[in-house]
């Protein structure tokens, strides 16, 4: 079986106006995109994942870009949301850049398997510029999963 | 240079991932090779024994312990937080190549041994890199901690310089800008208050890079009390009050706790216990001894006087660069001070040359051989060109707080030279401080500008050469040279 984008992601799952002013509102935001597609099927401890993690240590970049994720039960399959914010959000980056790139990663508790290595490969186009910058200016959440299927495979 | 590199993070999806296609494309970059291992949840893709035998240096961007760690024993190594490398992979990289200038890498592990190392994490060849390691580990500590000092120390020092450029180096001083406003005094005000920062940050983030955030605000109170009036003890008490503030932190993380109670130990607990523990050990401990000893030395200065007047030039200098504000640094100060009022020229230069030598001598060493310093460094020696200048000697302090086992014996050997030299020439001064900008107030100012040149001059070759020599061992933090001050 090959993975594509489309197994971890959807348009549904792609806003380009996050509204939220902080991470932890930002988190709860993109959370709910993830449990409306049914993809997170307990919002709150799979949240408590994430926060769980960005205490061990911010997830949010220097080049603005942030990657909350956590893994927990509370999670029906391996998804990605992604918000872009036209203000940027404060993930706690080293120089205190905000991210306004930011991809949730939700992963089920027990063995990774494929899925987990395709969110692997997003982040490590999430370190070339030329990436980054196709996603500041994609117009529409469809151009956003364009993008994603083009430059993220397996 | 051929490169090995392990990514590990806490969750393993993403970050590890991140900082391996970071250093990868900053190696590519640089010209290097390099075979990343990144121990995620996506699989660890574990890298091939052949790869490690043939590497030149090993980096290490771990948020969380590593495996089989005893497989890249014999390598040299830079080790860095996750962040680190993806926000700021081509500094890694050269670091990396720093490292492995500084120490080649040991004989391989036997072939066997390290084929069969990733299934037996037992290597006999990892006893003896072990200190280098801790080593390296105390460097990174001092290192993360200077470098968040650098901006206070440019800013500060350079608005300072400026102050005493346009208000003149004595006059500024006199009326405060809260009293009287004038361009220079404001200039010196805020240039003070960021310098009064030096410490606290460099022993907060000190604490951070050891502890993560529960050591940012033990590190800062403990750096604010090292320089507190009644205690004094200067940026080394502020390396100090960061090792025990992160070490501190560091134990009580190794307390479990029922799950309820984590949430609170990280914003909570480990400050609080932390704090109380590093201001307790630096009011209790530390003051007491250093009044008593600052006594003791200022006593033999003054016994001192009158005798070999080249002699208490050289001490003078020693004194002045060995703790940069610390409180030897202010015993001969004071005694300069004290020997001005007395209507005493000669000291005062010897005081200042001393304080002047150190910073220039660091820019020049960073001119000289930009290759053996970071690039913050390199920032930190520009700036520090204007600092020795004005005679700002706290110019020195990131090179001495970073590397002090090699940078405090040289500076405090040009110092030693350019205070005994200032004494020869018979070089006076009238004025408290001022650097270039109180040269009019210089008797025979020719040769007090020679000896200014030559000790930096020894400063910077001195620095120079240790830096090569000997790269890997600056494992000792300060205790080295502070002996070496109580004999002197």
């Amino acid at each position: 079986m090959t993975l594509s984008i489309d197994d971890i992601t959807s348009e549904s799952l792609v806003t380009l106006d996050l509204d939220s002013a902080d991470r932890w509102a930002a988190i709860d935001e993109l959370a709910r995109l993830l449990e409306v597609d049914g993809r997170v099927t307990d919002r709150s401890a799979f949240v408590q994942a994430v926060r769980a993690r960005e205490e061990t240590g911010p997830t949010g970049m220097e080049m603005g870009i942030a990657i909350p994720h956590g893994k927990s039960s509370g999670v029906a399959r391996p998804s990605v949301a992604f918000g872009r914010s036209p203000d940027g959000v404060d993930f706690g980056s080293a120089d205190g850049t905000p991210a306004d790139l930011v991809f949730l990663i939700a992963a089920p508790e027990g063995e990774s398997d494929l899925h987990i290595t395709l969110l692997s490969r997003l982040a490590r186009k999430l370190v070339h510029d030329e990436f980054r910058d196709a996603l500041r200016t994609a117009a529409t959440p469809a151009d956003v999963i364009d993008i994603l299927r083009k430059e993220v495979t397996l | 240079m051929k490169i090995v590199a392990v990514t590990s993070c806490p969750t393993g999806i993403a970050h590890t991932y991140m900082a391996a296609e970071a250093l990868e494309k900053a190696a590519k970059a640089a010209g290097h090779d390099i075979v990343v291992e990144t121990q995620g949840s996506a699989g660890a893709e574990v890298a091939p024994a052949e790869s490690i035998r043939g590497a030149d240096v090993l980096i290490l961007a771990a948020d969380a312990a590593v495996r089989d760690v005893e497989r890249f024993a014999h390598l040299p190594r830079v080790e860095v937080k996750v962040a680190e490398a993806i926000n700021r992979a081509s500094e890694v990289i050269a670091r990396a190549e720093e490292a492995a200038r500084a120490r080649p890498a040991a004989a391989a592990a036997p072939a066997a041994g390290a084929a069969t190392a990733a299934a037996t994490p037992r290597d006999p060849a990892g006893d003896a890199p072990a200190t280098s390691t801790k080593g390296g580990t105390v460097r990174r500590w001092l290192m993360t901690g200077v470098s968040y000092m650098i901006p206070f120390v440019a800013a500060g020092g350079i608005l300072i310089a400026l102050a005493f450029a346009i208000g003149g180096a004595v006059e500024v001083t006199e009326v405060s800008v809260f009293d009287e406003f004038s361009i220079g005094a404001l200039l010196l005000e805020i240039g003070g208050t960021a310098f009064s920062m030096l410490v606290p940050i460099l022993a907060g983030f000190i604490a951070y890079a050891m502890a993560d955030r529960p050591g940012i605000a033990p590190g800062i109170v403990g750096g604010l009390l090292a320089v507190h009036d009644a205690i004094g003890a200067g940026f080394l008490g502020g390396i100090a009050a960061g090792l025990i503030a992160g070490g501190t932190v560091l134990l009580l993380k190794k307390i479990r706790v029922p799950a309820s109670l984590r949430g609170i130990m990280p914003v909570l607990v480990y400050p609080l216990v932390a704090t109380f523990v590093v201001g307790a050990l630096m009011i209790l401990v530390v003051g007491q001894p250093i009044a008593a000893f600052t006594a003791a030395l200022t006593s033999a200065l003054e016994g001192m006087q009158g005798t070999n007047a080249i002699l208490l030039g050289a001490l003078l200098g020693l004194m002045m660069a060995f703790d940069m504000g610390g409180p030897v640094n202010k015993v001969a100060y004071t005694f300069g001070l004290a020997a001005l009022a007395a209507g005493q020229f000669a000291p005062m230069g010897a005081v200042m040359a001393a304080g002047m030598t150190p910073p220039l001598g660091l820019a020049l060493a960073t001119a000289l051989a930009r290759r053996q310093y970071t690039v913050p460094e390199r920032e930190a020696g520009k700036a520090a060109w204007l600092m020795g200048a004005s005679f700002i000697t706290e110019g020195a302090i990131p090179f001495a707080a970073a590397d002090p086992v090699r940078v405090i014996p040289s500076i405090m050997a040009g110092s030693a030279v350019a205070g005994g030299l200032s004494m020869a020439f018979n070089a006076t001064l009238q004025a408290p401080h001022g650097g270039i900008f109180v040269i009019g107030l210089v008797g025979n100012w020719p040769l007090y500008l020679l000896a200014i040149a030559i000790g930096s001059v020894v400063t910077a070759v001195l620095v120079n050469i240790l830096k090569r020599v000997g790269a890997n061992t600056a494992d000792v933090v300060a205790e080295t040279p502070q002996k070496e001050a109580v004999h002197a």
